[in-house]
Order: structure tokens, then sequence, then C-alpha cells
């Protein structure tokens, strides 16, 4: 078991300086850098950009030099001084040249709430109505468990959230935008910032929480229908066990491996979903600085915040797997 | 005792229907199959209605009365038209009437009312404005229109007077068939690289399988929209739709590859794949004559649940600005209207493409769902 684990750490080193190289490529795929596009936009304010100023931006950023310097220079400075580097600025002038690790500092704390916020929300709520559906198979309940399964499947996440809060809008006249109103955005945190962050947060948790349970209900339902169906099942049964030892004993238990195998997706894709639900309910998370720095070729942010995520996506892989050889003893690695 | 009463009456019945006729029924694989699907509510539901969706796409320029950029004169955010039934004796003579604009005294936003002393005739089969139908022959021939003097706004227009119903009807095109490119271009990729992984296994396969490990850990969305990010604006819109396609498919081969991966691995050491390889049949040969048709069920069930996923990641780039753009439309770039959800308020209507979206989604997984059951058909 230690020597498993052991091992994989080891692969999952070279995976992540991998990845870390693959999410600057990406980064640097648009064409031009973020100096060119830079000097486009002032130009198009009518400034005119000198000489000079271009090459201290291009000194300040470290510019000029050739992709593969910039790369190991910023993993250097990652890896002796855990520096990731600086923002260009492309989230708005307030993270100009502001270090990439205190942006994202400062967007974690409303990300982590509504992801975690929201995967509670759908555990509590998915988990029972799968073990209810799959142990009333065709009942009422069931069909309905299946309806909303589908819908949530089939209703964008960013057009969910258009919807709710047009419908919110309408009918109360509250915009629900942004996790604060105006006098609490910059306050520090009290108990009425609390109540005021309730007012709103359930619009990110109710459309992220609905795509999840969804697709929750159909993995736990179909799991535990295949579990039941099972030989173990008939003989435990016709050995008198009672029908709810016996349900919560095996089946349910065996049903809960896939969902601890994709457990350690849960961040990454948390954020990858939010991102485009954050842009449209304007949330101060990561998904939308994440979608400016790609697009204005802000590097060092752009990279760092795809490394991070893939990063977690790796580590989580790793933890679900051994969990689930600790939940399930029938799984062993060779 | 009443239960299996039913049950055997039941059981009679089938096979009474089954031996009907000259005598008893030989069910072909494709016949097992084909009855299981139809058993399947959903899917029986999903299959026509996608089927009259992608009919609407392909012929969306005879349904469509306007061309997809064509401003409406006058009709700058206008509800849907009414249509009302009974007019020159006919009672089902459908007709609407002319609309007046007038303006809010305060917030200026456009009001219409309509003028109930000027009917206008909804006439089938009008001339309109040519087209070509698959790029083959030039129609100017539409299912329907009104007189020249007023505009039929079956989902309303938009912000820059267009009608909706024509542009929802046209960008189906791009929005419906990006699933299938994708899928195309992935299965290609898929079958290549996961069979090669598959089948030869050893160190092929380790070096495939950490690839594919390392593509599915970078976070979709930002990888989407990265590469998006690349395709330079000034593309024509043909361009841009085949490189979004090609955007949509990088990610979708994996899912494949691991399918055909795991099914190879399965029966690659199975008897009758010894006994051609013994024979002398190349690589090649046993892949497409034996080992393909084992899981191509499978792979058809795959691919139809990957549809959806590329339908909704072309709307979602499209909505943040990063797939089609103008002049290509889709039903994501409709979408972006809605964005100013206030406005959304006195214009319910712009919301429309997002119900085709919904729709589609829904019965690709009906479908899906469907063929899942009806892909292993000797399973009880």
């Amino acid at each position: 078991m230690l020597r498993i684990i052991v091992r994989r750490i080891f692969i999952l080193i070279p995976m992540l300086l991998l990845l870390s190289m693959i999410s600057f490529i990406i980064i640097q795929l648009p064409p031009g850098d973020y100096l060119s596009t830079y000097i486009l936009r002032l130009e198009s304010q009518g400034l005119v950009v000198d000489e000079s100023e271009i090459s201290r931006l291009e000194q300040r950023y470290g510019l000029g030099r050739p992709l593969y310097t910039q790369y190991f220079r910023w993993m250097r400075n990652f890896i002796v001084n855990g520096d990731l580097g600086r923002s260009f600025g492309s989230y708005g002038s307030s993270y100009d040249n502001k270090p990439v690790a205190d942006i994202i500092a400062e967007r974690l704390p409303a990300t982590m709430i509504i992801s975690i916020v929201s995967t509670i929300v759908v555990w509590a709520i998915a988990i029972p109505i799968g073990i209810y559906s799959a142990t009333h198979q065709y009942s009422l309940t069931d069909y309905l468990s299946i309806f909303i399964g589908f819908i949530g499947l089939a209703i964008p996440n960013f057009l969910f959230a258009i919807i709710i809060m047009w419908i919110v809008f309408a009918q109360t006249g509250h915009a629900v935008t942004g996790l604060f109103s105006l006098e609490f955005k910059h306050a520090p945190w009290s108990i009425a910032k609390v109540i005021d962050m309730l007012k709103n947060v359930w619009v990110p948790v109710l459309v992220l929480a609905t795509a999840g349970t969804a697709g929750l209900i159909r993995v736990m339902r179909a799991n535990l229908l295949d579990e039941l169906n099972k030989q173990y099942v008939v003989t435990a049964r016709a050995k008198g066990l009672s029908e709810r030892r016996l349900l919560w004993k095996y089946p349910v238990r065996i049903a809960f491996n896939p969902i601890f195998s994709t457990i350690g997706w849960l961040l990454p894709a948390m954020v990858g979903g939010e991102a485009l639900v954050s842009i449209v309910l304007n949330l101060q998370t990561i998904g939308p600085v994440l979608l400016t720095a790609v697009l204005r070729q802000d590097m060092y942010l752009a990279g760092s915040i795809i490394m991070i995520l893939s990063a977690l996506t790796l580590i989580g892989t790793l933890i679900s797997d051994i969990a689930l050889v600790w939940l399930d003893p029938r799984i062993r690695y060779d | 005792m009443a239960q299996a009463e039913t049950v055997r009456s039941s059981l009679a019945e089938s096979l009474a229907s089954e031996t009907a006729g000259d005598s008893i029924e030989y069910l072909s694989r494709g016949k097992l199959i084909r009855r299981r699907f139809w058993r399947h509510r959903l899917a029986r539901l999903g299959l026509p209605v996608l089927v009259a969706l992608y009919l609407m796409a392909i012929f969306a320029d005879f349904i469509a009365p306007y061309p997809a950029h064509t401003r409406l004169k006058g009709f700058k955010d206008a509800p849907p038209s009414v249509i009302h039934f009974g007019m020159d004796g006919n009672p089902f003579q459908p007709y609407i009437y002319a609309r007046e604009r007038s303006f809010h005294p305060k917030t200026f936003r456009e009001i219409y009312t309509e003028e109930e002393d000027e009917k206008y005739p909804i006439h089938f089969f009008v001339r309109g404005e040519p087209y070509w139908i698959m790029g083959l022959f030039k129609l100017d021939l539409h299912l329907f229109g009104v007189d020249e003097d007023t505009n039929i706004t079956l989902f309303g227009t938009d912000s820059v007077s267009r009608d909706l119903f024509s542009r929802t009807v046209i960008a189906a095109r791009v929005s419906l068939f990006v699933g299938l490119g994708g899928v195309a271009i992935s299965f290609v990729l898929g079958c290549l690289i996961g069979g090669v992984s598959g089948y030869f296994g050893g160190i092929i396969d380790e070096v495939i399988q950490r690839i594919i490990d390392l593509l599915i850990a970078i976070p979709t969305l930002p990888l989407f929209m990265a590469l998006s990010a690349a395709i330079p604006r000034e593309w024509p819109v043909a361009h841009t739709y085949f490189a979004i396609t090609m955007v949509l498919s990088i990610v979708g081969w994996t899912g494949l590859a691991r399918v055909v991966r795991g099914k190879l691995l399965s029966l690659r050491d199975l008897d009758f794949v010894v006994a051609s390889r013994l024979a002398g049949g190349s690589d090649l040969y046993i892949i497409w004559r034996h080992l393909l048709p084992n899981f191509a069920s499978h792979l058809i069930v795959t691919m139809t649940l990957a549809i959806p996923g590329m339908i909704l990641g072309e709307t979602a780039l499209s909505f943040i600005g990063l797939g089609m753009q103008e002049p290509g439309i889709s039903w994501g770039v409709l979408l972006e209207d809605t964005k100013n959800f206030g406005a959304l308020v006195h214009q319910p209507w712009k919301l429309i493409p997002a119900l085709f979206i919904i729709v589609t989604i829904l019965m690709f997984n009906f479908v899906g769902d469907g063929l899942r059951d009806a892909a292993d058909p000797y399973s009880l």
C-alpha cells in the first residue's frame, strides 16, 4: 500500500512539470503577446507609446527573451521563492503588477465557499434521492428524479443563472449580481456581511448544485440498481437479513465507489463550471480572472491558475485512488 | 395469483405475436437492437424530434422567412407576432395585424400596438430572398411570409431589428452540426490512438495513456478558451467553424480512445482473435474484421452521448464571445443578447433560442440512453 502511494507520488512530479509547461504553451497560443495587445489598446485610445516606455515594460515583464527562458525564470522563481510572478493587469488596473499569489489568495475564499457549499448541497440532496430512486424503481419519485436529472443535464449552467436572475429580478426587482451589496463589498467580515452574502450566494449555489445533483442522482441510481440485482443480495435476503441492514451494509457502500473515484475532480470541475456562472453573476471568484487573463495573455496569472487547477486534478485523482483502495478491499493495485 | 395470471397471459401474447405468420421468427442482431431501442419510450420521443431538428437545419433558408442579417425597418425589439385565424370567409386562414411603433414617454423603450383594421394574411410557399440549398440549387421559395408592407416575427426581433425566428432556424445549422463534426473527428482520433494503444499494449500503451491522463487533467474550459482565443478574428465564417469543431474534438477524443482501448484489451487475447492471427490475418484486418464489430455498438453509444457536450461547449464559447462571430451565427451567439438580464424582463422572447438548445440536448440524451439499453441486445 505505502509502496503504491510513494510510486504514484514519484510519477506525479514529472506530470506536474509537464503540466506547467503545457499551461505555459497554451497561454502563448493566441497570436501576439500581452505587450503588443496593450500597446494596441493604448494606441486605439489615441495615446502615443514611445520606445523607452516599451523597452521599460519589456524589461519589467521580461518579455523580450525567448519563450523557454521566460518559462525557466518563472519556474525557478516559483520553486526557489514560491513566487508565481506578477499580473500584467489584465483584470482591471487594481491588479496591475500585483503578485499572482496575492490575486489567487484574494479570490480563493469566495471560490471555495461556493464550491464547498454547493458540493455539500449536491451530496445532501443527490445521495438520498439516488438511493430512494433505486430502491423504488419506476415509482413516481423515481420518474421525478429522472426528470430532474435530465433537466439539470440539458440546461447549461450559465443559461440557468441567467434564467434565475431574470425570474428573481422580474418578481422582486432585486438584482442578484455579485456576492455582496455595495456597502459590504470592502467591509471586513462581520455577521451583517455574512447575512448580506446569504442573500446572493444561493443563486450560484443553486445553479451549480442543480447540475451536480442531476449527474450524481443518475450515477447513484445506476450503480445501486446494478448492485441490487446481484446474487449476494438475494442470498443475504434469503438468509433473513433485514432490508435496511441489507441495503446499507453492502450495496450502498459499493455504489459509493464511483463517487469517491471522482472526488478529486470536484474542485477543478467546480472552478471550471463556475467560471461562466461567475461571469454571468459577476462574482469575485477565480473564474472571471482566468478568462480575462487567458484572453489578454496575462501569462503568469493565467499560467499559474491553469497549473494549480491541473495540479489539483492530479493530486485529487491520487487521493481518490487511495480512498478507493481503503474503502473497497477488493481493489488492489499491483 | 392475479399477477402470475397477467404474466402468463402477456407471455402467451408475446409468443403468439412472435410466432404469428408462417414459422418461428429468427431475430437478427440488428432486429433485436431496433426492438430494444424502440421499447425505450424516451428514445422513441427523442429520435423523431432530432430528425425534425436536423431537417429544419438543412432546410433552414426555406423555413426562415428572412435572411439572418436582414434588418426589419421599424421593428427593433419587437415582440413575437400574434397569429389570428379566420379571414376572407376561410376560418383557417391565418393572419397577423400590422403593428404600430411608439415609445414609452419616460424610458423610450419601444412599444408595439396591433392595428386591428390592417390584416395581413400569412401566405404559404411565397417568393422571397433567393438562397442556395446545400450549395446546389438556387431557390427563392420560402415556407411562409406576409406582404411587403409589414413583417412577420414569430419569435420577435433582436436589438438590431433582425427576425429571431429566422435567425434561430438558420443558427441551428452551426449549433447542430458542430456536434456531429466534432464527434466525427474525435471518432477518427479516438479509434486510431485508442486502437493502437489497446492492440499493441506495452510501452506504446503506457505512453499514450499518460498523455491522455495529462489532457484530462487540464481543465476543459480554460483549454477551450485559450485554443479558441488563438483562432484569428478575421477568418471567414467557414474556417472559424471548422477551427471550433477541431477545438471541441481535441478534448473529445480522449474518452473515446479509452473505450476503444479498454475493449481491445479485453478482446485481443480471446480465442477467435488468436485463431485469426494464426491463420495469417494482418493486424489491420483483425482490428477491422473481428474487433471493431464487437464493440461498434458501445462506440455508437459513447459518440451519441458525446454530441450534446460538444453542442453545449460551442454554445458556451460563443456566449462569451470566443466561438462563432458575426456574421456567423449559432444559438450561443443569439444568446449573447440575453446577457443584459434587465432587458429580459421586457423582452423575454430573447430566451427562445435557449429552448432549442435545451430540447436538443435532452433529445440526444434520450436517444443515447435508448441506444445504451439497445447496445447489448443479448443481455437481460
